[in-house]
């Protein structure tokens, strides 16, 4: 197990207001760790020297909790396809190479230290509209209306969707489509969530223009990003949805 | 270096407090308690309720339940997490499945049969009417969710699957991919945030809870640090439901995300509620192993793998050596040089014996000397004899007559994909090794703590006014969890347990108008909780907080993990104090009280985990038997089973904690239904 000698650029900002720079940190990491694990061992350092640690979000470390947002030279969760930052181990990088992180940006998701950034935008998305009105103690039986094995699957990888936000990060306008298209397209599968489809596309997308976050230009860079592998296809549904309902309504 | 030590040699000085009472209904057989008490329980009329305030802490399955649905039924709720969004909690990192049940494989089960099970599995040391409780509303948790649009697991036909799970006999485990917990928090998530957008849940994302403040003996608030800003804040309502989550970050590593902690639970024994337990800890034999010193958290391989996965070790200490310094793995040990030890030692049940048998078996193994990597802390997990007995099956259904080897294994493997792709990917990130065609390497790991804040039938603690829900309750697992039943719980508790039980403590306080957050009470509560954070800002001393963190699980591992005696959970409870002591004097937290500083939070944490250690070396070293997660070297059949002692021990422990002299409240179980029977799985 030999070492690799590492040197960081970090993104450093303290608060929304402050400008930013790039610091430079040398590290000694070894392949074994995790991307994070290297981190740790960099703050570990920085607190012994009674400097100032880099903030990074993160809290399940295995792919779950969609805590963890960086920008690993200059992609959002580092190199790997499906993969996220907290997923990432040291043995893809090499001795002496040089890493940029820097966190995610978009101005819908202001930095609050570093690497951290708010992305309260999202619950306010969902809480627009993405649920099923149903309120504890009035569901009928679970086997009460079967649902086809595939339309269950395909629901399902649309709600695989982790709420990261790399989706935003990797799109030139900062768009949230990626994101907001698998929760319609989650509860739109189901005969559950099919009652309130149109109402909930259309304010979780007015919710999202309210947001500030960007138009969709089908650059398609949001889904080579995601670590969950979301399908640009819940998009095209959702543009066709969301036409389809203001024609109806004009 | 020695450590200067202002603490003399701790004896156990336990006091003996009052007895608990558990406030389950005397009406009513077991199988229609809960009914009955719901239907003539106390209620809370809907104009009243929207002059009610609760604050809910926690937004894992139980709390975001709990909150979502108090909101649905008129309260004003108060919802707080330390995460930026309530759909992080650590609910969401659940892998394998939730309980209920419902008997839809039509193969035996019932409500008795989940209660049997549980009370069972939990090595008789939970209470029985709690338990029938969970098992009855599991059948609705499911309904809900999926009305909520969870995409459970389906067959063909369209209706929900189910798989087997932890040694039960009974298909009742419902499923997500190895989504699970992600799936049913989303639904909980989705709820909350409909109560939040039409007003009646007010959510404070980024707010850790630092104290509970109480006023003439009820809890009334809680004291909260905006983690973004550094503000505290005092908020009054008129009762105060945990959800926080479970301790296992005590060890420093365990399965648990980074952030989870025992902080609101412990702050608020500190106010005069009660510990229950605290050393049951479920310890999972199926997790990827220590790789070095700079690990920060361990990661669980799903306990379904023991289905198809072989555990051994090798039989010679000379293959050992050659595996550790990489000159040979695992293929290379011939077969009779493989000592398959879970099979020789158990040939009953084999691979599938519980967690707490395979865990220690493990550990045997490794002390032993027989660990298969370079820190010896491992054994093999091996699914070489499953891709062969598949790829024949599969060959032979193909119609394949005399497959060569390479089509047996190609076949087979493709069959163990379908079924654990997605863990043996994790596993390969992970580790850099295939599992296809290597032996995965696992080893025990802290995963659950069946321990938590005592609590009464009504899920009310012994402070009035303050309740605790899922994984932060002690309540339904007894002395070890079974797999899937702890978001069955937490579910349970927060969905259909508390907006009933919860109009019992608030049917009394309609009269009680709003709760002013600036009485002496509320001020005290705010001073204390500056002081203290000031006080860790201001040692400015030499050492990480981190480093104090794993100091503490190094302890915690040693003396009060796996197995225990005397003699050394009396050492590790002194080293703990040790540590503690300086801890307080030498911690470094950089950066300032008034800004976003997650070191702060973490030394926060970890002074709590200083104490809640030590009440744990102090309990298990009480309980003079081995149950469950809990197992006493002194107190072990020649064989090296556990043994139980049902005569002195069927109590639960509720601690009420003073380091220098701490009380036992106990609460007697009993049971009117089932027969204790000793577990055995030879
Ligand atoms: C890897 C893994 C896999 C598992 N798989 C399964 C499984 O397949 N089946 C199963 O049944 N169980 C499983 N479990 C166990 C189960 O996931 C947990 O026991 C359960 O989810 C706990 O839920 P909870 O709501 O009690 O707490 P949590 O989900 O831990 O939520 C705690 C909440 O409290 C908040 N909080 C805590 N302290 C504070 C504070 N001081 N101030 C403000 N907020 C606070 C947190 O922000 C969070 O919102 C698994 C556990 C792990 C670790
Ligand atoms: S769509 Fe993908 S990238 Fe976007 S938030 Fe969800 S998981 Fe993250
Ligand atoms: S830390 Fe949870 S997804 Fe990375």
């Amino acid at each position: 197990m030999s070492d690799m000698n590492l040197k960081l650029k970090v993104w450093k900002q303290n608060g929304p207001n402050d400008k930013g720079r790039f610091e430079n940190y040398k590290v000694v990491a070894n392949e074994h760790m995790s991307f994070l694990e290297m981190l740790d061992v960099l703050n570990e350092q920085l607190i012994s020297e009674k400097s100032d640690p880099v903030s990074f979000e993160h809290d399940c470390r295995e792919g779950i909790c969609g805590a963890c947002s960086m920008v690993i030279n200059g992609r959002p969760h580092g190199p790997n396809k499906g993969t996220t930052t907290c997923q990432l181990h040291m043995r893809f990088f090499k001795d002496g190479d040089t890493i940029t992180i820097e966190p995610f940006r978009a101005n819908s998701f202001p930095v609050i230290k570093d690497l951290v950034v708010d992305r309260s935008a999202f619950d306010r998305i969902i809480q627009a509209g993405g649920y099923i009105s149903v309120n504890t103690g009035q569901a009928q039986d679970a086997n009460a209306i079967p649902i086809e094995k595939d339309v269950a699957l395909d629901a399902f990888s649309a709600a695989a969707c982790i709420g990261c936000g790399a989706c935003v990060a990797a799109c030139p306008n900062a768009s949230a489509m990626l994101f907001t298209s698998a929760k319609v397209a989650h509860l739109g599968h189901l005969p559950q969530g099919k009652v309130e489809h149109d109402k909930r596309v259309q304010k979780m997308v007015a919710q999202m223009d309210e947001e500030g976050f960007g138009m969709c230009s089908n650059t398609y860079a949001c889904e080579a990003e995601c670590p969950k592998e979301i399908s640009v296809k819940n998009i095209a549904s959702l543009n066709r949805n969301f036409i389809g309902k203001v024609f109806k309504t004009e | 270096m020695t450590v200067e030590n202002n603490f003399t040699e701790t004896e156990t000085l336990v006091k003996e407090g009052t007895g608990l009472k558990n406030n389950v209904p005397e009406a009513g057989d077991l199988e229609n308690k809960w009914t009955q008490y719901r239907s003539t329980m106390d209620l809370v009329a809907p104009n009243n309720k929207r002059r009610i305030d609760i604050i809910v802490v926690g937004t894992g399955l139980a709390g975001a339940s709990a909150a979502a649905t108090l909101g649905e039924l008129g309260y004003n709720v108060k919802c707080f997490t330390f995460h930026d969004s309530p759909r992080r909690a650590h609910s969401i990192a659940a892998q394998g499945g939730i309980n209920a049940a419902k008997n839809y494989q039509n193969d035996g089960d019932s409500v008795y049969r989940l209660f049997y099970d549980t009370i069972k599995g939990g090595d008789y040391r939970s209470r029985e009417a709690n338990v029938h409780r969970l098992a009855e509303v599991s059948r609705n948790i499911i309904d809900q969710a999926v009305a909520q649009g969870v995409p459970l697991a389906r067959e063909y036909g369209g209706l929900l699957a189910n798989r087997s799970f932890g040694g039960v006999q009974v298909s009742r485990t419902f499923y997500a991919k190895g989504q699970t917990g992600q799936q049913l928090l989303i639904g909980a998530y989705q709820a909350l945030s409909r109560q939040i957008s039409v007003g009646n849940v007010e959510m404070y994302n980024r707010h850790e809870m630092l104290d509970l403040v109480k006023v003439d003996g009820k809890a009334r608030g809680i004291i909260t640090r905006n983690l973004l800003t550094g503000k505290i804040d005092r908020h009054a309502a008129h009762c105060v439901v945990l959800a926080t989550g479970g301790y296992g970050n005590v060890y420093y590593l365990s399965t648990n995300a980074m952030g989870s902690n025992v902080t609101a639970a412990w702050r608020s024994v500190k106010r005069g509620a009660l510990m229950a337990n605290p050393c049951y800890t479920q310890i999972h034999p199926t997790c990827i192993p220590v790789s070095g010193d700079y690990q920060s958290k361990l990661t669980l391989m799903s306990e379904s793998l023991r289905n198809d996965g072989r555990v051994w070790v090798p039989k010679k200490k000379e293959d050992v050596m050659a595996i550790r310094e990489g000159r040979k793995n695992g293929n290379d040990i011939p077969e009779e040089d493989r000592d398959y030890y879970l099979e020789r030692r158990y040939p009953a049940f084999g691979n599938l014996v519980p967690r707490d048998v395979a865990s220690r078996a493990a550990k045997t193994a490794c002390d032993e000397g027989y660990g298969v990597n370079s820190t010896g802390l491992a054994v093999f997990l091996d699914f070489a004899a499953a891709v062969i007995r598949y790829g024949k099956s599969e060959a032979i259904s193909k119609g394949i007559n005399n497959p060569t080897d390479q089509q047996i294994g190609d076949l087979g493997r493709a069959v163990v994909a379908a079924k654990y792709g997605n863990l043996f990917e994790m596993y390969e990130k992970i580790t850099g090794e295939d599992p296809y065609f290597q032996p995965m390497k696992i080893f025990p790991a802290v995963h659950y703590t069946m321990g938590g804040m005592w609590v009464d039938y009504n899920l009310e603690t012994n402070v009035p006014g303050l309740f605790a829900l899922g994984e932060a309750n002690f309540s339904d697992h007894g002395a070890n969890r079974l797999g899937a039943s702890a978001l069955m719980q937490g579910l349970a508790d927060g969905y259909f347990v508390i907006p009933y039980t919860i109009g019992q403590f608030l049917s009394k306080e309609i009269r009680t108008p709003k709760i002013a957050n600036d009485s002496p009470e509320f001020m005290a509560a705010e001073k204390e909780t500056r002081e203290k954070l000031e006080k860790l800002m201001n040692i400015k001393g030499n050492h990480s907080v981190e480093s104090f963190h794993k100091r503490l699980g190094l302890i915690m591992w040693e003396y009060c993990g796996m197995s225990r005696n005397a003699e050394g959970l009396k050492k590790g409870r002194q080293m703990i104090r040790e540590l503690r002591e300086e801890f307080w004097r030498d911690v470094y937290v950089p950066g300032s009280l008034d800004e976003y500083n997650p070191e702060l939070e973490k030394a926060g944490r970890v002074a709590d985990f200083l104490e809640l250690g030590e009440n744990m070396m102090v309990d298990a070293l009480d309980r003079e038997e081995s149950c469950g997660g809990h197992f006493r070297e002194e107190h072990q059949s020649a064989e090296g089973e556990a043994q139980r002692n049902d005569k002195d021990y069927t109590y639960v422990s509720a601690w009420e904690w003073d380091d220098n002299e701490p009380i036992l409240h106990k609460e007697q179980l009993e049971f009117k239904n089932v027969e204790l029977k000793t577990r055995s799985y030879k």
